[in-house]
């Protein structure tokens, strides 16, 4: 377990970002908004600095890329010291992402991403080639969406240009504040699986500020906890914040349901898969029969010519559907999950699917498996088996410091 | 008909100032109104020559009303007009972005009072000023009258076409590098150029109104016609001069309209 001082304890090792004994008291202040803070960001990593409304997260992120000069401290970025730097040039080697995305409305979708890549110096050629790179990496054609304006867009497109934007002189650091903020929960969902899914390509260092432990728990590679002038509460992976909460104030900010939210953690293709019958749309109802006496689930799932779902069907169907074809008769299959999405996720759409199962996909939607309450019953004794376990060692190791405190 | 037209005329030179300090956002122009205005200005004008063709003009009537004289009244009021717009805007924009500057906050309220004041004194009472207690006749005492009268709008509407810029825009600006003058120019200035433009539209038509009363310090311009009519009791000049300023402002007002389509970003 790690613990207030902040100090990580990466694989790679090698600290991006290091802030040292920073603070910022406003004038008039009573108290400082940020207070003595020293965090180590490791290098390829997302960390998210999580924790209620005012306890000064947003203005300690702000601080790395200087849109707020700290009062106290040092900043440490990739081994150089930028407390005292060029602030416009120390900004133009970090992506921002803010909740409000701030696209320049009078500007195109080009030109938005091309601003800071013109701020580099770069040729006319290599931004071009860069801004349709960036537009479909974030999954938009660029050559419909190049000379639109920001007005043009849908929220969670102007998300994506913002994201976009951020990259687009290729930063080592990202620093976002509540990018998914405004979002509706739904497109939220999306971009943040597209996030992740991005980050796993371009592997950036990534400060992230948002409220929302579930989040927290769903970006974050490690998770800083801040109380009140951004004290460290807790600065830990998403399952040692999860299983073993370093005092009250932790325990109560994760809330209630942690075994709940640690499903988040899980994805569905690190499960045990159970098999359900299957049948091919063009097989005979006798087939079928067959397939159904010899398992006890009492549906079979009928799978077209490139494996894909297409209906459910039950001994009842076959009778009431005499001679009908496969596809006719029978329910359409529900709940088809792909095998990144969470347990989370999973366990969401089983519970309102015909025969409380998820079907599990490919990316190219076809059948893998099913996902039924069980698998999901035993994800969980698993998971808290393991953390309970890795919390122990923690916790031998730690004795000492934890006495200390 | 004749008798109207002189009535709509000559209170239109009080109003349009008035009328025009609360300009009305046109939403996308359809053809037809953008023909409008022109074809009813030409017919206005058109029954003004054949009105004043079908009176017998006396002597007096005849050197007010000759095409050259006409002509370089015209000149001289577009000329009023537009130097007095033009260095308003020299002066009302720079001072818009100063005073919208975070460190002149301290004395913002002192210079805007100024202003105000610019706009509160009558026009015509600037010029008896300049004239009884300075001398200070013809041309440039006119020109330095209509700036003071004009400022405000101008300025007024820049400091708010500035101020209303999304604060998020400018952080996310500032936070991808660009320096403090790079994001005035290229995205606050900008993003404030719809409003600003409405207070130059807004200044430009006080400007052809006010200038109307330059021709009581020798200044020229259509009052020139105006005041000759008045006091020399002819009705048929009193119009004429009535009828054109009215004309010029509308013509002016409708082609600023235009440039304010034309000159508005796209994407906004």
């Amino acid at each position: 377990m790690t613990n207030a001082t902040g100090t990580a304890q990466n694989a790679s090792g090698r600290t991006m970002i290091k802030l040292e004994g920073l603070g910022k008291q406003y004038p008039k202040e009573p108290k400082p908004a940020v207070d003595n803070l020293t965090l180590e960001i490791p290098e390829g990593e997302i960390v998210i600095l999580v924790g209620p409304s005012g306890c000064g997260k947003t203005t300690t992120m702000k601080m790395i890329n200087r849109i707020i000069e700290p009062t106290s401290g040092r900043i440490i970025l990739d081994g150089e010291d930028v407390t005292k730097a060029d602030p416009d040039q120390l900004r133009r080697k970090i992506g921002y992402v803010i909740q409000q995305i701030g696209l320049f409305p009078h500007m195109t979708i080009a030109e938005n991403i091309a601003t800071v890549p013109k701020l580099l110096g770069w040729d006319g050629k290599r931004i071009d080639a860069r801004i349709d790179e960036l537009l479909q990496t974030v999954s938009m054609a660029p050559e419909t969406y190049r000379n639109r304006y920001p007005k043009q867009l849908s929220g969670g497109q102007r998300q994506r240009v913002g994201v976009a934007r951020a990259l687009s002189g290729d930063p080592a650091v990202m620093l976002m504040d509540e990018p998914f903020g405004a979002i509706d929960p739904i497109t939220r969902d999306r971009l943040q699986n597209e996030f992740l899914r991005l980050q796993a390509q371009v592997r950036k260092t990534i400060v992230f500020v948002t409220h929302d432990i579930d989040e927290a728990i769903k970006m974050g590679d490690r998770i800083a906890i801040l109380q009140e002038g951004s004290r460290i509460a807790q600065y830990d992976t998403p399952e040692q914040i999860l299983t073993a909460p370093a005092d009250d104030f932790v325990a109560d900010f994760i809330g209630r349901g942690a075994s709940l939210k640690r499903l988040n953690l899980s994805r569905v293709r690190d499960t045990q898969l159970s098999q359900w019958p299957t049948v091919q749309l063009g097989d005979d109802h006798s087939t079928v029969l067959e397939a159904l006496r010899s398992s006890d689930k009492g549906f079979a799932l009928v799978l077209d010519e490139q494996r894909r779902p297409r209906r459910w069907v039950s001994a009842p169907d076959l009778q009431r559907g005499e001679g009908r074809a496969l596809d006719q008769i029978g329910l359409p299959p529900e709940a088809i999950v792909e095998p990144q999405a969470t347990l989370n996720d999973a366990l969401n759409e089983l519970i309102t699917a015909n025969y409380s199962v998820a079907i599990v996909v490919n990316a190219e939607g076809a059948y893998q498996g099913i996902v039924d309450i069980d698998s999901i019953n035993e994800a969980i004794r698993t998971m808290r088996t393991d953390a309970r376990a890795r919390a122990r060692v923690g916790l031998d190791v730690d004795e000492p410091e934890q006495v200390g405190r | 008909m004749t008798q109207t037209e002189g009535e709509s005329g000559a209170p239109d030179l009080a109003t349009a100032p008035a009328a025009a300090m609360a300009p009305v956002r046109r939403e996308r122009r359809t053809l037809g109104s953008y023909l409008f205005m022109p074809t009813f200005l030409a017919l206005v004008l058109i029954g003004l020559y054949l009105y004043v063709q079908s009176q017998e003009l006396d002597s007096i009537e005849q050197r007010s009303l000759n095409a050259s004289n006409v002509g370089k009244a015209i000149w001289e009021h577009v000329q009023l007009a537009a130097v007095s717009t033009f260095f308003v805007i020299l002066i009302a924009v720079p001072l818009g972005v100063f005073l919208t500057r975070p460190f002149t906050r301290s004395f913002r309220g002192v210079l805007l009072t100024i202003a105000n004041i610019g706009q509160a004194v009558p026009t015509i009472g600037v010029f008896a000023l300049f004239a009884v207690a300075f001398l200070f006749l013809g041309f440039p005492a006119a020109i330095v009258g209509l700036v003071a009268y004009a400022v405000l709008p101008v300025l007024r509407n820049t400091m708010v076409g500035l101020e209303q810029v999304d604060e998020n825009i400018l952080e996310a600006g500032r936070g991808m590098g660009i320096s403090k003058f790079g994001v005035l120019t290229r995205i606050e200035l900008p993003l404030a150029v719809p409003i600003i433009l409405a207070g130059v539209r807004t200044a430009l038509i006080i400007n052809v109104g006010a200038a109307t009363l330059a021709a009581y310090i020798n200044a020229g311009g259509l009052g020139r016609i105006l005041i000759a009519g008045l006091s020399t009791n002819r009705l048929t000049v009193q119009i004429v001069g009535a009828v054109l300023t009215a004309v010029l402002a509308l013509l002016i007002d409708y082609l600023a309209g235009i440039a304010e389509d034309v000159l508005r970003p796209k994407g906004l």
